[in-house]
């Protein structure tokens, strides 16, 4: 969490029916996510179709009167990230991935601590996007972002946990991807004939554990 | 009738595709809603087939297709206009039609628009993926297109086909004169250059060859930045005119991705984004900003 006061929440129009709501960053992001759901659970929100994390926005999408929300929202305040009541979902790796040693140099660190370091932190899905039930989870520290791979794969196996700027993510079904590669698990991050079907969804807590 | 009825793929056509009303709701999981482009068409052609407007039905692309049904039943082509057939005899567009055990139903290439949509009495009944039985090319959710010689089921019949005398067509987009998309500026219009925002209210855009189900490309004038750097991804609604790094302008239709990291210059309202489902690449566009 960050110290500072909360900010307003800055409201951008999308369309006739949207509304981009932008904050500080990705804390915030997910704070006000979190929110959103709260009120909506609570029946305090407009009908909204598609509430949408992102980076550091939420998008609402659907709404019938969005000026009249965005004037509302004017007054809210965010509060921090509640403390987590559900435990977090454990995904088993092996961290054998193709980037591993190429993480490892960037990190400064041997392979075997780039596994000790990822399968110690907390992450927490900031966002979805990509693909269906792919999690942009955060939770790295500054010094650990890595950049992309300069060229990006043309097939990475389904499973592949990567790493990519501020992000860990973990593909749901193979496919093209540039993310540094560092393991795989077997979790089942997507699967439309299970209720729900995705795994991993905005808000969710993730740690990954160390398989040999 | 004995046993639910089915129907078998003559001809697929260049890209034939089930459609519905899409999977709403499940953007925050990266889920884009899908269903029908031309939705008009869509919702006319169940109505007409005495369906609800949410049954699915089949979306053609240029060439339409062929299907031929084991019971007799009703059915209705609608969308872009094209010549119809029951075994070879011309039958009505736009109208149902009754189609016999065994006959072949084909909806001929359109000869104006891109995208037909065949609906036949109690729709097509593959089971739903995340409540739609769309199929999204973009995440490959929903039954994989039609291909010859599938086989598809159809649901009960409702009830008496709908009664029409006229079925609406809006006149299709020509080549010459033209798609005209309003827009309503933002979320990133402040991320253009005064002169890019002049350009892109402009004349110059054509539908380019690779638009498809997810994004309605442009050709023409590149729109310039006013700010260097990266937008960190943010939520995309449908109808986004996102712009790119070579600076031509996408609309992004019903299989679009639902976060994108490229600024989107305005939003096309819902009910402008049938005709871009209708025209072809070549089409002059022209993008009229309007007030929200």
């Amino acid at each position: 969490m960050t110290g500072a006061g909360p900010a307003p929440l800055r409201t951008l129009p999308v369309g006739r029916h949207a509304l981009l709501v932008e904050v500080a960053g990705t804390q915030e992001a997910q704070a006000l996510h979190a929110e959103l759901l709260r009120r909506r659970d609570a029946g305090a929100l407009p009908p909204v179709r598609e509430i949408v994390p992102a980076a550091r926005t939420v998008l609402l999408d659907g709404l019938a009167d969005p000026r009249a929300l965005a004037a509302d929202l004017a007054h809210w305040t965010v509060p921090p990230l509640p403390a987590a009541e559900a435990p977090p979902v454990v995904l088993p790796v092996r961290y054998d991935g193709a980037d591993l040693a190429e993480v490892a140099a960037l990190w400064g660190v041997s392979e075997d601590e780039v596994a000790r370091i990822h399968s110690g932190t907390e992450f927490r899905v900031a966002f979805c996007g990509f693909a269906p039930g792919f999690g942009y989870l955060t939770g790295l520290p500054e010094r650990l972002h890595v950049p992309r791979r300069a060229t990006p794969r043309t097939t990475v196996p389904a499973g592949s946990v990567g790493l990519a700027g501020p992000y860990t993510g973990v593909y749901p079904r193979s496919s093209p991807g540039g993310w540094q590669l560092i393991g795989r698990t077997d979790a089942v991050l997507w699967d439309t004939g299970r209720d729900p079907a995705a795994l991993l969804s905005p808000g969710t807590r993730v740690r990954f554990e160390e398989r040999a | 009738m004995t046993g639910p009825n089915r129907l078998t793929v003559v001809r697929a056509g260049a890209l034939t595709t089930v459609q519905d009303l899409g999977r709403a709701g499940y953007a925050h999981l990266g889920v884009p809603r899908s269903g029908a482009l031309d939705e008009p068409a869509h919702r006319l052609a169940n109505r007409l087939a005495g369906n609800p407007e949410q049954c699915a039905t089949l979306e053609t692309t240029v060439n339409g297709c062929a299907v031929r049904p084991e019971s007799a039943v009703t059915a209705v082509v609608t969308g872009a206009p094209c010549p119809v057939r029951v075994d070879g005899r011309p039958v009505a567009w736009g109208a149902p039609v009754r189609v016999p055990a065994g006959a072949v139903l084909e909806a001929g290439p359109a000869s104006a628009g891109l995208r037909s949509y065949v609906a036949l009495a109690g729709g097509i009944a593959v089971p739903p993926v995340l409540g739609s039985r769309s199929r999204d090319l973009l995440s490959g959710l929903g039954p994989d297109p039609l291909t010859d010689g599938m086989s598809l089921p159809l649901g009960t019949p409702y009830g008496p086909p709908g009664a029409a005398d006229v079925t609406p067509w809006p006149a299709p987009p020509a080549s010459a004169g033209g798609l005209v998309l309003p827009v309503v500026l933002g979320p990133r219009d402040d991320w253009f250059t005064a002169e890019a925002l002049r350009t892109f209210a402009g004349p110059g855009f054509r539908v380019a060859p690779a638009s498809n189900r997810i994004g309605l490309r442009t050709e023409g004038p590149a729109l310039e930045r006013g700010r260097p750097g990266e937008l960190p991804s943010e939520g995309m609604p449908l109808g986004a005119v996102q712009v790119p790094p070579d600076g031509r302008p996408v609309v992004f239709l019903a299989d679009h991705p639902t976060t994108g990291g490229y600024p989107v210059i305005g939003v096309v309202p819902e009910g402008a984004l049938a005709g871009a489902a209708q025209a072809a690449p070549g089409t002059g566009v022209r993008f009229v900003v309007v007030r929200a």
